[in-house]
């Protein structure tokens, strides 16, 4: 993730936008400072030398020859003294003799090479030094003499100068400093220009990444605004009109589904009145069968069964429909989870066909819907017994689930060959028959639908799976503690 | 022979349902809508009131309030349609004994109403309880079947006079829901508990209990209700 977002869009702008301010800074500034610091050194090596040549000039022919040291002295203090602060130091040699202009002087920024190439050449030489961190001009002429015939003649002095360049230096270290602090401003800038930039691009990204998650959890009337006319604009405005027509067609979807599912209700809703007319007789139908002609009682017999079937699938169809309409309700009531079961099996006469494995008494109570819970066990139980092969076990125990607080743990085994693995993912759906060939079973085929319902309102889970030691085992997991969800009963 | 009003607006429904249940011998008098429901309860003078609660012009809730208003322990039976999760506790609260869900076979509709009368009529036989027990205010008349507080009889439905002699028998035991459905309403373990929690609050309105602080009937929650002798 880190890593991601050094290598995002606004890192990589800001890098970009620093190194091109960065570059275009420093070659003006490499540049300018190089033609500055030129021309400043030449200039003022140009009046140093100027000044000294005419300050010899006037003074040499004053010498005597060959002079003698106080003579050299002499030179060398005048020279000296012409530059007004005192900045410069002089020295007139002749052979072994040196003069300087301050008694003492070493004069240690004199290079050898200096001295060889004033001893060698008539032209002034000229060398900058740096010394002790300071910079200083060092000018060294040979004094020559006029001849006759127009030739120079070297007279054997030698005058050295040794200027520092205090102005100068502060001169070209104030431009540095000048191109360093503009560097400064033209990178903040840049930088700022950068997250700028960025920003007009990352906005419109953002905001698009937003909208596809939006998108992706469902709200499919996520839209963008659609700021510009950019690449940016356009991809939106696609954005938006795939999400339109994402919507419509999800929207219609729903919208047929959302028919069905009424059509089912409305169905079932419709069947009811007649069926409950129908339903109040079939006892009487019951109990006058016998009496009836054999062909006329087997008729009866047959619409008395088939309207309880009816009956009953007509009311899971109605529960279907409520869970699908979001209206099943749940009551929830704290109750002993062992006696439930216990009782779930033993009213409808299964007890001496199941095996349990249950809790002592009260030692697992939980908040649940006391009549859900009932529907849950007596359609897994009765699946059981009806396509498995007996014995049938249930077993209930607690566990400790990580991050979903205490479980209830309900298992329904038989003993039969399982559930093929193509028929096992299926298992939970609505009228889903394993042999298509098959007779209709006894349930409604609903019932398992039914269950799983149930136990989802109740934030469990139920999963159906074949046992290693044979046998289908359909696990059912309930939350114990559901306080937040909890529906008080009114007390 | 118990004297069956049937309330029930649809036809077929009301001829099978009485056929049925007079084949259950009972001596049942049908009605098609509220207003001739009340009629007949003044002329007919039932044991036990089948009402559906979805009848033309006056429902069901409101026959049942009407019925309140002048008789406040005839038993009273709904009969509700599948799904209507709503119906069946404003029912309850308008003052219903108990509820069916329809479609109902004649068989269960019969069960239903013999163990309602039988909330009427008494308590287990032979008991050997002394005849009244008296709990602060109230008075319960165990052979008399009357309930009285600060000395005023109490008119209770048979439910409610179930209840309060079933809870106030063992005071200071809890009762879960399950238990009371089964002791006061015979009906299984997994029956509907709210016919308890709507009972209770019938009883305790008619026994003037202070809504925060019980005096009588205590909410143990978690568990269900206890009778506090005080």
């Amino acid at each position: 993730m880190r890593a991601r977002r050094l290598r995002g869009l606004r890192p990589r702008l800001v890098v970009a936008f620093g190194l091109v301010a960065t570059a275009a800074a420093t070659t003006t500034g490499t540049l300018t400072f190089r033609e500055a610091r030129t021309g400043v050194l030449q200039q003022s090596q140009d009046a140093v030398i100027r000044q000294l040549r005419t300050q010899v000039s006037q003074r040499a022919p004053e010498l005597g020859f060959p002079p003698d040291r106080s003579a050299l002295q002499r030179l060398a203090s005048d020279v000296a003294a012409t530059e007004g602060q005192g900045h410069w130091r002089v020295l007139v040699t002749f052979r072994k003799l040196s003069a300087p202009s301050v008694p003492g002087d070493r004069f240690e920024e004199l290079t050898p090479a200096v001295r060889e190439a004033v001893g060698s050449s008539r032209a002034t030489v000229f060398q900058r030094v740096r010394r002790d961190g300071r910079t200083s001009l060092v000018v060294g002429m040979s004094v020559t003499f006029g001849a006759p015939d127009g030739r120079h003649l070297a007279s054997g002095v030698q005058v050295f100068l040794v200027v520092p360049q205090t102005t100068e230096q502060a001169y070209v270290d104030a431009l540095v400093t000048a191109v360093e602090r503009a560097l400064v401003p033209a990178l903040v800038l840049a930088v700022a220009l950068a997250l700028l930039a960025a920003r007009g691009v990352l906005l419109p990204v953002r905001a698009l990444r937003h909208a596809t998650r939006s998108i992706a959890e469902g709200r499919l009337d996520t839209r963008l605004a659609v700021n510009g006319s950019d690449e940016l604009a356009d991809l939106s405005h696609t954005f938006n009109e795939t999400a339109a027509a994402l919507e419509a067609s999800v929207t219609e979807l729903r919208e047929m589904e959302a028919r069905a599912r009424r059509f089912a209700a409305d169905v079932s809703h419709e069947l009811r009145t007649p069926l409950a007319a129908m339903s109040a007789v079939t006892d009487v139908l019951d109990e006058d069968a016998a009496r009836l002609a054999p062909d006329t009682a087997t008729a009866v017999r047959l619409i008395s069964e088939e309207t309880v079937k009816l009956a009953r699938l007509v009311d899971d169809l109605m529960e279907m429909s409520r869970f699908d309409a979001g209206a099943a309700v749940l009551h929830l009531d704290e109750i002993d989870l062992a006696e439930s079961v216990r009782r779930t099996l033993a009213t409808r006469g299964w007890s001496d066909s199941v095996q349990t494995d249950l809790p002592a008494p009260d030692a697992l109570r939980g908040r649940v819907d006391p009549r859900r819970l009932d529907v849950v066990v007596a359609n897994l139980v009765g699946n059981a017994l009806r396509h498995g092969t007996r014995p049938v076990r249930v077993r209930l125990h607690a566990r400790d689930a990580a991050g979903a607080g205490r479980l209830a743990v309900i298992e329904v085994r038989d003993s039969g060959p399982g559930i093929p693995d193509a028929v096992l993912p299926h298992v939970f759906e609505r009228f889903y028959k394993s042999d298509s060939a098959r007779a209709r079973s006894e349930g409604s085929g609903l019932g398992l639908s039914i269950t799983a319902e149930n136990v989802r309102m109740h934030g469990g889970t139920v999963r159906a799976a074949n046992h290693p030691a044979g046998g289908a085992v359909f696990t059912v997991e309930l939350p114990l503690r559901r306080d937040d969800l909890s529906q008080e009963n009114p007390t | 022979m118990p004297r069956v009003l049937l309330i029930e607006d649809d036809r077929a429904v009301r001829e099978g349902v009485t056929l049925a249940l007079r084949r259950q011998r009972h001596d049942v008098v049908a009605a098609g809508t509220g207003e001739e429901g009340m009629d007949r309860l003044r002329s007919f003078r039932p044991d036990i009131v089948v009402l559906d609660l979805m009848l033309p012009g006056m429902t069901g809730f409101e026959v049942c309030r009407g019925i309140r208003a002048v008789d406040q322990t005839l038993p009273i039976i709904m009969a509700t349609a599948r799904g209507d999760e709503v119906d069946i506790v404003v029912g309850l609260e308008a003052g219903a004994d108990d509820y069916v869900v329809k479609p109902v076979q004649a068989r269960v509709l019969d069960a239903r109403i013999r163990a309602v009368l039988r909330r009427a009529g008494g308590t287990s036989a032979g008991t050997a309880l002394p005849k009244i027990d008296t709990y602060g205010d109230l008075a319960v008349d165990r052979a008399g079947l009357t309930v009285t507080l600060n000395g005023v009889p109490i008119p209770l439905a048979p439910s409610e006079r179930r209840l309060l002699l079933t809870l106030s028998a063992s005071p200071g035991q809890v009762f879960s829901r399950q238990q009371l459905l089964e002791a006061v309403w015979e009906h299984d373990y997994h029956g509907d508990a709210r016919l308890v929690d709507a009972c209770v609050k019938r009883l305790r309105t008619k026994l003037d209990e202070p809504p925060r602080a019980p005096r009588y009937i205590h909410t143990v929650r978690g568990f269900g209700y206890r009778f506090a002798a005080r």
